[in-house]
């Protein structure tokens, strides 16, 4: 009996671990960019983004107080006092005067150089620089210092790519195009969804079961088809390439899923409700707007959610049926690729712009998990 | 006004859309009551009869109006522009756009590429994400697991390219490599776990995967001979394909195998991996696996839960451990959700554009149809061979199309 408690206990600290690793496995990728979304361009290009998530050490140089304003007799000889890091300290881990030797003292040491000149640094940055007229002259003593510095985050991607950046790098136009496109895109089809849906599932007529089987295979017709002629069509009506383009093309892409999601529910809606409703002299319309669709929020929300995330997220619709040649409507996936070609190696405003993209579409993900994973449920052709 | 303010231009489009659906829905509804057909007068019980055959098509007109227009018209009028050409003002040239497709070797890349995607990326989506779903079923912060791994479903392709482009960044020999698989690359050199790790082990995997390809297409191939299989003539073709992709990959598979033993692994160089070609296709599925595992994962779950306590407590009592539970009480049971899920990323596979797009751009031999397709489309402006290759995916998709129809009909039967 012990033996195979034992046994059962090591598969499940197995079961754990490999859960684990694949969930930090899965997570990875994401926290490499949002971590590097805060920070700078120098510390980017320095070191991976792993290291940022410690202790890290850094060169630096600082100089000496100016000595001709600063200096003070002593003796034959002159000082110079004062402190290097001027509010701002490091933990300074070795120290040196010269460039070909940067880590040549402790802390506390004092730097023996020419003809009596010398340099004493203590850990808090505090150095006294003593030396003859001619010596503590011109500017001030270069020092250099390896310190250990903590980990340091800026906002400063984020100001620029939201609010001060000028060009493809500010990203504010483009999530308000994008907030443009999805919200119109999300809305209008559940409503036209809707009224079809209850029409399939509750209403007899003869080719019903003809129309769902063309919305199931509707489902899976690629978008790819469609471009050309639509493209085409627009342009041939007027309509051209803008905003109510997009909105009238994602709303019919939208619609085989809208149809199909929001039939499936409404038939599994109780019949009794819809009968009594009949019999004490309700309209179709009217069961449909007072029970229908307040029964079948659910529903609803699953395929908003849907709907919402493919618009967000969406490039190709865009790029064929909403921007122009002047790009004042290009929506923030664009944006980003069009980053992507030109400022391939600067991570610092790449990371961010993907980050304020994902933002929205991950808020929504976790406020809305439930409905998401029910709608995928449903959604998915058994 | 419109032009400068697309807020307002927006909010007024959902106050005319939504307001101009129900208005349409209420006053075509009174019309018909009232109007056409009133519930009154000498012909009134004939008038409901009418008015209630002219209902439905009142509810159904705007969506079946969008879906005509929008989906069924562009595929004929897709498959017209195929067979015209746009320089001879929309002339009829027969397959020319097909035959002049069928020669450009980057079509050719294009198929290939796409099927390798289409066998790679479901295949090892469905796997982890019945492994996690498994896995996740009997721990308790299995939920949160699932919701992180869930998760780069929400992430559009464009910004899970930029995640894992950072991943495989690469820096110039004398810098820090900022992306992670190179600074992992650089510390691997070639001694006995490097060799482990990246010969012997993708070795098995590859030799594994061949012995199920040549089993999958063994038992295709041994209906043609044996008896008392079903020998209608429409299934010769399918298995004389399977049997061709197989090889295929039978071949590309011993070819990497002997690459990677011969080749010997440039240790100690910072890669450009987007640019290794063959390898770099695999980089870039990488991304679409990483969305779509947390799709099957979540519809697997769902099923596995669906099973029947009474089986796997039989199985427990005959003795069985939990791996024949896994494999062959669990995994029988849930074949056709399998199924579901294989087929439904197929189709997202199919319609891959962006990654690839974002990406590579189809460069270094990674394209794919639907971005040859844009290209041909938008960048070479040509119609023709671009709805030529548009009709190439539809026809890839219509298997699909017709078993979904075809299930969809049996269930409501």
């Amino acid at each position: 009996m012990a033996s195979i408690a034992g046994k059962k206990s090591a598969l499940t600290w197995a079961v754990h671990i490999s859960v684990a690793l694949l969930v930090l496995l899965w997570l990875f990728p994401t926290i490499g960019l949002f971590v590097s979304s805060f920070r700078t361009a120098d510390q980017i290009s320095s070191s991976g983004w792993w290291a940022a998530l410690f202790p890290a050490e850094q060169n630096e140089v600082y100089r000496a107080a100016d000595p001709d304003d600063n200096r003070v007799a002593d003796g034959d000889m002159f000082v110079v006092k004062g402190n290097i890091f001027e509010g701002d300290p490091r933990d300074i881990r070795s120290w040196g005067v010269s460039s070909r030797n940067v880590s040549a003292y402790q802390p506390g040491d004092t730097a023996e150089m020419k003809d009596g000149e010398s340099v004493t640094l203590q850990a808090d940055g505090s150095y006294v620089w003593r030396g003859n007229d001619k010596q503590l002259s011109g500017r001030g003593q270069r020092i250099f210092i390896t310190a250990t510095v903590p980990p340091e985050f800026t906002l400063g991607n984020y100001t620029t790519i939201l609010f001060s950046g000028s060009g493809q790098d500010n990203m504010a136009k483009a999530f308000f195009n994008t907030l443009t496109v999805t919200i119109p895109a999300t809305i209008i089809p559940i409503v036209v969804a809707a009224f079809a849906a209850y029409a399939l599932a509750w209403m007899e007529f003869p080719g019903r079961a003809l129309l769902i089987a063309a919305v199931v295979g509707f489902l899976v017709v690629p978008l790819q088809l469609a471009l050309i002629p639509l493209l085409r069509l627009h342009l041939g009506i007027g309509i051209g390439k803008g905003y109510l383009g997009v909105w009238l093309a994602h709303t019919a892409f939208g619609m085989p899923l809208a149809v199909y999601l929001l039939r499936n529910y409404m038939v599994g809606l109780p019949r009794d409700i819809i009968e009594n409703a009949k019999v004490d002299g309700a309209t179709d319309f009217q069961i449909f707007t007072r029970i229908i669709l307040p029964l079948s929020f659910p529903a609803l929300a699953s395929f908003a959610i849907f709907q919402f995330l493919w618009t967000w997220n969406d490039l190709l619709v865009a790029k064929v049926f909403l921007i122009d040649a002047t790009g004042s409507t290009t929506v923030m996936t664009n944006q980003i690729v069009e980053l992507l070609g030109t400022r391939g190696g600067n991570w610092e405003i790449l990371a961010t712009a993907a980050f304020v993209s994902i933002a929205v579409p991950l808020a929504v993900f976790f406020a809305m998990q439930r409905y998401l994973v029910r709608g995928l449920l449903a959604g998915s052709v058994k | 006004m419109f032009s400068n303010n697309p807020a307002l231009y927006g909010l007024t489009v959902i106050i005319i859309g939504v307001g101009g659906c129900l208005g349409y829905f209420f006053l075509s509804n009174l019309f018909l009551d009232k109007v056409l057909f009133p519930a009154s007068g000498p012909n009134a019980g004939r008038n409901i009869n009418r008015a209630n055959m002219i209902r439905p098509w009142l509810f159904l007109f705007p969506a079946l109006f969008a879906l005509v227009l929008y989906l069924a018209y562009p595929v004929f009028e897709t498959l017209r522009l195929s067979l015209t050409d746009r320089d001879q003002g929309g002339a009829f040239v027969g397959l020319a756009n097909y035959r002049q497709m069928m020669d450009e070797p980057k079509f050719w890349e294009a198929v290939q590429n796409n099927m390798l995607w289409l066998i790679v990326v479901p295949a090892i989506s469905t796997a982890f994400g019945l492994l996690v779903a498994q896995l996740t079923d009997r721990i308790r912060w299995g939920n949160l697991a699932k919701s992180l791994i869930f998760m780069p479903m929400a992430i559009s392709f464009v910004g899970a390219s930029v995640i894992f482009k950072l991943i495989y960044d690469t820096r110039p020999e004398d810098q820090n490599q900022i992306g992670i698989l190179n600074a992992i690359w650089l510390k691997l050199d070639g001694g006995i776990g490097s060799i482990l790790m990246l010969q012997v082990l993708p070795s098995i995997l590859l030799v594994g995967f061949v012995v199920i390809v040549a089993s999958v297409a063994w038992s295709f191939v041994r209906g043609i001979i044996a008896k008392g299989e079903d020998k209608s003539v429409w299934l010769l073709p399918l298995r004389l394909l399977v049997a061709g992709g197989a090889l295929w990959l039978i071949w590309v598979s011993i070819s990497s195998l002997l690459g990677l033993w011969i080749g010997g692994l440039p240790y100690g160089e910072a890669q450009t991996w987007l640019t290794i070609p063959l390898w770099n296709n695999f980089f870039l599925m990488v991304v679409l696996i990483w969305i779509q595992t947390g799709f099957a994962m979540v519809i697997l779950s769902a099923a596995l839960r669906g099973i029947p306590e009474e089986t796997v407590e039989a199985a427990i009592i005959d003795g069985a451990n939990p791996f024949q539970i896994f494999f062959k009480i669990k995994v029988p049971q849930i074949m056709g959700t399998i199924v579901v899920v294989w087929t439904t990323i197929t189709l997202t596979v199919l319609k891959v554009f962006d990654i690839v797009f974002a990406m590579t751009n189809g460069q270094w031999e990674t394209q794919v149809l639907a971005n040859y397709m844009y290209d041909k489309l938008f960048r070479a402006n040509d119609w023709g061979i671009g709805s030529a290759s548009a009709i190439v995916i539809m026809l890839l998709v219509t298997p699909i199309l017709v078993w979904n129809v075809y299930n969809a009909r049996k269930e409501m039967k």
